[in-house]
């Protein structure tokens, strides 16, 4: 009884939970979700297409993790999408050339190049979040707010107004290209979850956020320097929404300044917010974030494969995500449980454990 | 009880928390007109017993009869209708509105769909005036000082036609005076036929306004008595279960130690000319190896800024440290503990524990930042050094894994003095370590004082009861006004010289 009960009472529990019956939903409801094929010596279904679809909004709820665990939050994630990928789809360069009628693949800058420039841009964008916020103190949704609205602007500029088309071939391969079968864009975001966990556990910083987060004046007297924390953590935001940026433009291979990365700030916090982590700060988990952004996407994508009419699917897709917030709160589980066994068990527990 | 009028009796009242019992079979009674107090350690379940009343917690055994029907409230606001209301140790009310809306929030009165604004501020002012408090009732609640504050948060509470009002450690935060006002005000409500619950930790005010004391230890109900046959040596017996006489030895026995002075006449710190603008004028001080400096004065006279200032949380604007000799340059905390000082704040709540995180994380994270990030302390290791400390301090928890913010104060407290004392400091500051709790642990932390400086550790204590002071400390330094005004030596640790210098008489 008592395991059922720590179970339960685990962070990623429900995120699971609300995973599995998204999934089970489709194992009844949407014909051929679960099959995998193997086509060109890839894998192919929907279940791939979540994984691969998903993996932007999984790098960003990585960093919105961390900046959500200090109490702050980090609205300005998909404009740093576009600027990165504005700034990759530049640099990588958006002109077909052809030497004898065949396709020849040329870059402006060395590709590897360009993609260091693109994510030293967006280490400077978080960098500058972090300033504003750690140093300046302004609060953080109108601090990130700022760049949210310039941002935008800022791509457009980088890119003149246009849509760069890219036509790099081997750049392709981060967004699209597979590896053993299975989309690149996962490796990448199993790499940064690995380096980023790594981080967290062996060495304090996990233990610093949650302090800054639970109660920064206290943390500032045990010596932690809480601004440089939220600096990191911005930072951090920042680079992860610049290798979203990276794999959105690689997919689309093009670069949109209006339209990359639109409104999936919203979608990242509630990728965290799914994952139980709370919005104040404090205790968090990141592969519950993970866990939630794989929940958001999976319910997208069973909505388009399940055919809703396009014109109601955001809300059907609130619908969804209303109902998973209300298996998660606990408030409203007791409602259902205040005169079941739930209830009963507990009392008994509790005896038994005195 | 014979012929008394009874408004409520709490009977076999059971509390389960996992792993704790929390209250076992306590019995409460109390009647019309009087102020009873509830006494008892921190962690003897006065708290618990509360919250149980007022329907923050769900009973696990028992029944509460309020004038002989039975009532279960389920919230405050439940126990708010049935006449039960309380008043919290921190006030709790919107500090941002009116002292007039603070009183009628939740249940202002309308007119037309609107709120009745004059209707609502003559109430209020009626309400206050009732306790003799006149105040503009317009003002926001923060423009007031906390007394005043208190007092608006009882205005609330009797307000809405209490019957039971549960005054929680109400006077803590409060001066001499502003306590006699609030036991006037208390024996006013008394009279009124109103029963008072009066949770304090202050033995002189118990005796000063209850008529009853019900003491509790351990989660279990030790007895009730009337005040005027019970006591203070006795009651504290009660409540800490140790006879007095040997509790008392074990102080003195301390003074006599303390008396010896074998403090080297070595120097740890040298503050020369060390000052801030706005938060206290620049001072010299010289703190000794082995020495128990106490920082005196009133509240906002300077003592904590005086530490802060040492401990580099607030950056000085002119003057230098010397530790042992070398000059240091110290504007943060971080620099501070590496120079082997420690601080633990006077706000236990917002600058000491980190509520969330477990008991383990909260001893080690001083040593943490000490060590650098890069440097993470094993898994195992702090497991054993939580282990260790916990034992050490006898620290009151289910395990070291449990969050902070579920232990009793004076717990809490521990936890605290614990990670200062992994970063084995050579200066540890203490302000007001002992607010709030409990006299035993009281008793424990005085005696810890007393060991460390024995064992060559400087320490500095900042509390605001003179008693406590001059058992502990072996120096003083004495602030006025941000000023710090005279340095006292052993030989003139005497209340009234002490009185004398703090209010400037001399």
């Amino acid at each position: 009884m008592k395991d059922i009960k720590n179970i339960t009472k685990n962070q990623i529990f429900w995120p699971i939970t609300a995973l599995l019956l998204v999934l089970l939903f489709n194992l009844f409801f949407t014909p051929g979700f679960f099959k995998v094929e193997v086509k060109d010596g890839h894998l192919f279904g929907s279940i791939i297409d979540i994984i691969n679809r998903g993996s932007p909004l999984m790098l960003l709820s990585i960093g919105m993790t961390l900046v959500i665990a200090t109490g702050g939050t980090d609205i300005s994630v998909g404009s740093v999408i576009a600027i990165s990928a504005a700034v990759a789809a530049s640099l990588v360069g958006g002109e077909m050339i052809f030497v004898e009628g065949v396709q020849e693949y040329v870059t402006l800058v060395p590709m590897p190049i360009a993609i260091l420039a693109t994510l030293v841009v967006a280490v400077l964008l978080g960098l500058w979040n972090g300033t504003l916020i750690a140093k300046l103190g302004i609060q953080p949704i109108i601090a990130t707010m700022i760049l949210m609205v310039a941002g935008r602007g800022i791509a457009q500029l980088i890119t003149a107004g246009q849509i760069i088309t890219i036509y790099y071939k081997p750049y392709f391969f981060f967004g699209g290209g597979y590896l053993l079968g299975l989309p690149f864009a996962i490796f990448i975001v199993g790499i940064v979850l690995l380096i980023i966990m790594l981080l967290i556990k062996k060495t304090a910083l996990g233990l610093f956020i949650q302090a800054s987060g639970c109660n920064a004046s206290a943390s500032k007297y045990t010596g932690i320097y809480v601004d440089r924390i939220k600096l990191i953590v911005y930072t951090l935001s920042g680079l992860c929404a610049g290798i979203a940026g990276v794999l959105i433009s690689s997919n689309i291979k093009s670069a949109d300044a209006n339209n990359a990365g639109l409104f999936i700030e919203l979608d990242a916090i509630l990728a965290v917010a799914m994952g139980g982590n709370s919005m104040t700060g404090g205790k968090f988990s990141i592969p519950a974030s993970i866990v939630g952004a794989l929940v958001i996407q999976s319910i997208t994508t069973t909505i388009y494969s399940i055919g809703v009419p396009p014109e109601i699917t955001l809300v059907v897709k609130a619908v969804v995500v209303i109902m998973i917030c209300l298996l998660q709160s606990e408030e409203f589980r007791k409602l259902f449980a205040n005169t079941s066994w739930l209830q009963r068990r507990n009392t008994l527990e509790n005896k038994i454990s005195n | 009880m014979k012929g008394e009028n009874i408004l409520l009796t709490m009977k076999n009242i059971c509390k389960y928390f996992t792993g704790v019992k929390a209250l076992i079979n306590v019995d409460f009674t109390l009647r019309q007109g009087e102020i009873h107090a509830l006494m008892g350690e921190n962690g003897a379940g006065k708290s618990t017993l509360i919250k149980v009343l007022t329907g923050v917690e769900k009973l696990d055994e028992g029944e509460i009869q309020l004038l002989g029907e039975k009532v279960q409230p389920k919230s405050t606001h439940e126990a708010q209708g049935i006449g039960i209301s309380t008043v919290y140790q921190e006030v709790n009310l919107c500090s941002n509105l009116s002292v007039a809306e603070n009183i009628f929030i939740g249940r202002e009165p309308m007119k037309f769909g609107k709120i009745a604004w004059k209707e609502m501020h003559k109430r209020a002012k009626m309400a206050l005036e009732k306790l003799d408090v006149a105040i503009d009732v317009t003002q926001t609640l923060d423009s007031y000082s906390v007394a005043i504050q208190q007092m608006v948060a009882i205005a609330r509470a009797v307000d809405v036609d209490a019957k039971v009002l549960i005054l929680d450690e109400p006077t803590s935060s409060l001066d001499k005076k502003e306590v006699e006002k609030l036991f006037s005000i208390m024996t006013k409500l008394k009279k009124e036929g109103i029963g008072i619950i009066f949770v304090t930790h202050f033995l002189d005010q118990v005796y000063a306004v209850c008529d009853r004391i019900t003491v509790l230890r351990n989660g279990e109900f030790v007895g009730e008595y009337q005040t005027k046959e019970l006591p203070k040596v006795k009651l504290v017996a009660k409540m800490i279960g140790k006879d007095y006489e040997e509790l008392n030895a074990a102080i003195k026995g301390d003074e006599h130690k303390e008396n010896k002075k074998d403090f080297t006449q070595e120097v740890f710190l040298e503050a020369k000319g060390l000052g801030k603008k706005t938060e206290i004028e620049p001072y010299d001080v010289t703190i000794y190896k082995g020495e128990v400096l106490g920082l005196a004065g009133l509240l906002g006279s300077g003592r904590t800024e005086m530490a802060r200032l040492l401990f580099g949380a607030v950056k000085p604007d002119e003057g230098e440290m010397y530790i042992e000799g070398t000059k240091k340059n110290i504007i943060t905390p971080l620099q501070a503990i590496k120079s082997e000082i420690a601080y633990c704040p006077e706000n236990r709540k917002a600058d000491g524990i980190i509520p969330d995180l477990s008991v383990r994380e909260n001893i080690i994270l001083a040593l943490q930042s000490k060590r650098g990030w890069m440097k993470y302390i094993k898994r195992s290791e702090q497991e054993k050094i939580a282990d260790d400390y916990i034992n050490l301090l006898s620290i009151k928890t289910p395990s070291a894994e449990k969050m902070v913010k579920e232990l009793s104060g004076g717990n809490q407290q521990k936890v605290i003095l614990a990670r200062w004392l992994l970063t084995q400091p050579k200066l540890l500051i203490l302000d007001e370590p002992t607010r709030g709790i409990d006299i035993g642990t009281k008793t424990e932390i005085q005696k810890l004082v007393i060991e460390f400086a024995n064992q060559g550790m400087s320490v500095i204590f900042i509390s605001s009861e003179l008693d406590e002071m001059l058992r502990t400390c072996s120096r003083m330094v004495v602030l006025r006004d941000r000023v710090k005004i005279a340095e006292l030596t052993e030989d003139e640790l005497e209340t009234n010289v002490i009185m004398n210098t703090i209010a400037g008489g001399n």
